[in-house]
């Protein structure tokens, strides 16, 4: 039962290596991209999971409920810059390949470095 | 301390990233580069005003809104964010002084605006890192930095800087997030993410788990930030096909930077807090920085564009820095801090030098170099004397670096002594790349015999011989990098026995 008790960092992991896996083995610049964002995605997850506190609830202060559990927001607030980086960097990669694109009318990665080699 | 010291260290993210916007929307010829420029100086000031503060013993602690440290965000500054803020804001404005014309060449007039824009926020995320005291805004200034980054090396007219851009991204993401990932676990046992703060709290929970994975995460996601060999291949194409005056600006700094979160995370949060980290941290680097002097240099015997060539004389340079910190003794971090300033100065001159070189050769491979110095030999004496750094002839700012660093190998005991021959083999292949470019372009008869070519422009020149100066003047009076160095390798080892 120990492994399922900590089933979210599974799913933290085997995101994480899907989205390496596809960065590493996809020749297609836009598959690879694909690819970072499923691994960034992975660490979105692994910090969302970690503000969960077992009955917390939403971190309002209330003045007529006392000792009342919170989840922490901190993670939550983290990520949403994080997410904002990952969209950044997804739009940015995606308007180098646009340019790969133009230049040699190619994405893919094998067919790019032979016109280079020409 | 008066208000406008207290506030120095946020002006030096502050100003230049509030002036990037505005640089963007400057249209008229040259304004946006002129805007840049100053904008760029005066962080260069903002910095010695740092650099002074940070000598005469003052500890600059700021406390983003007010919020206090360890809750808020806290930016400090000492003697090791100063010297690697010197290097940072000087690189910029030695680049942007000299690489006017060449800029002019290599980006469209019309998006010069942006390009500029975006050089100012790279500047910015690069100084943000060195301020800040807190682990994740470290992270987002260093994505600042890097995506900005990607558009200053792609915004050329090369087309094979769009393929090595890609390549640097991907590889920049994934260093980023696994420092991400680092921090998240230490954030889970610790609960905080202010580096000191930190420092404290990890020692409770320093034999769990996690905290090796986060410390393993760490080393190897910034690792790759700062092209650590085997890490390195994003480096030589993206430092090649980049405009020119970009690759003397990130080539002095980039990898440093990364490096610098690097030792600091290593040393101030992890070295005194896990057990035999400091063994680990040894063992792991000093392979790979032996590794890399030995392989980037010999890669850099046989390569043929001369870009390309000193791109790989960097990976053997990052080599030698973190040789010395893998010493894990003062004396070898002071001479791998020393390193970072010196090799800076040699490489950022090299590469100002590449560039003159190219307002008049558009290839430079160095078969069409042949004879060049004699159409230019301004040009080419200043790329000997910074080559002469590089190698580190006595004289030169590389001198000084390098026998530090040979004094503390000899410190070390027997693997010491390998150490030496590793360092005196990796000299020795310098004097080779170097001499390469030097037989080439003093000895060998011009190729296109009777086209005249002039030398570079005069204000061009006058900012290359400024930085060649520059080597020779921290080869003779040492004082300023060397304090700085070791009153910054004291701090981090500060509790060390």
């Amino acid at each position: 039962m120990q492994v399922l008790g900590i089933f979210y960092y599974w799913v933290f992991a085997i995101l994480l290596m899907i989205g390496f896996y596809a960065v590493v083995a996809k020749i297609n610049l836009v598959k690879k991209l694909i690819g970072l964002s499923i691994f960034q995605s992975a660490v979105f997850l692994l910090y969302l999971t970690m503000g969960k506190v077992t009955g917390g609830t939403a971190p309002i202060y209330q003045d007529d409920a006392v000792n009342q559990l919170f989840s922490n927001p901190l993670p939550q607030v983290l990520i949403l810059t994080a997410i904002v980086v990952g969209i950044s960097t997804t739009a940015l990669g995606l308007g180098i390949v646009v340019r790969i694109k133009e230049e040699y009318g190619s994405i893919e990665e094998q067919e790019i470095q032979e016109i280079d080699r020409r | 301390m008066t208000p406008l010291e207290f506030h120095l260290p946020a002006l030096q993210v502050a100003a230049p990233m509030l002036l990037a916007p505005v640089v963007a929307l400057l249209r008229p010829r040259g304004l946006a580069w002129a805007a840049t420029l100053v904008a760029s100086l005066m962080a260069l000031a903002i910095a010695i005003g740092l650099t002074q503060g940070a000598l005469s013993g003052e500890s600059f602690s700021y406390a983003m809104g007010g919020w206090e440290p360890p809750y808020g965000i806290e930016l400090h500054v000492d003697m090791f964010s100063a010297l690697v803020l010197l290097i940072v804001t000087g690189a910029s404005s030695i680049a942007l002084m000299a690489g006017k014309a060449s800029l002019d060449k290599a980006v469209e007039h019309s998006r010069q605006p942006l390009f500029y824009s975006a050089w100012l926020l790279v500047l910015s995320g690069l100084a943000g890192i060195l301020v800040s005291a807190d682990a994740f805004n470290i992270f987002v200034f260093m994505e600042i930095s890097s995506l900005a980054s990607y558009i200053v090396v792609a915004g050329g007219t090369d087309r094979r800087a769009l393929p090595a851009v890609f390549k640097y991204l991907i590889m920049g993401t994934i260093g980023a997030t696994f420092y991400l990932i680092g921090i998240g676990l230490i954030y889970m046992m610790t609960g905080t993410l202010n580096l000191a703060d930190m420092e404290l709290r990890i020692h409770d929970v320093a034999d769990q788990r996690p905290i090796l994975v986060a410390a393993g995460f760490i080393t190897v996601g910034l690792a790759l930030k700062a092209a650590v060999f085997p890490l390195h291949v994003w480096l030589p194409n993206a430092y090649t096909y980049a405009p020119h005056a970009v690759t003397a600006f990130l080539a002095a700094c980039a990898t440093k930077v990364s490096l610098y979160v690097l030792l600091r995370f290593d040393f101030v949060v992890f070295q005194q807090n896990l057990l035999g980290h400091e063994f680990q941290f040894a063992a792991f680097l000093m392979p790979l920085a032996v590794l890399a002097i030995l392989a980037g240099s010999a890669v850099a015997l046989f390569e043929s564009n001369i870009k390309r060539l000193l791109a790989y004389s960097s990976v053997a340079q990052i080599g030698y820095i973190l040789l010395g910190a893998s010493l894990v003794s003062l004396a070898g971090l002071s001479a791998s801090l020393l390193h970072m300033f010196n090799h800076a100065l040699a490489k950022g001159t090299l590469f100002l030098a590449v560039m003159a070189l190219a307002m008049r050769f558009t290839r430079l491979d160095l078969r069409h170099l042949a004879g060049s110095a004699q159409h230019m030999p301004w040009t080419m004496a200043a790329f000997v004397i910074a080559g002469l750094s590089l190698i580190g002839v006595p004289g030169t700012a590389g001198f000084i670096s390098k026998w530090y660093l040979v004094s503390a190998a000899l410190e070390a005991g027997p693997v010491g002594f390998f150490l030496i021959a590793v360092v005196v083999i990796g000299s020795l292949m310098a004097v080779v790349y170097i001499w390469r470019i030097i037989e080439t372009a003093w000895f060998e008869p011009p190729t296109e015999a009777g086209e005249v070519i002039r030398e570079a422009p005069v204000t061009m020149l006058a900012v290359v011989w400024l930085a060649a100066l520059a080597n020779i003047y921290f080869g003779l009076a040492t004082d300023l990098p060397r304090e700085l160095a070791a009153g910054a390798a004291a701090s981090l080892l500060g509790q060390l026995p």
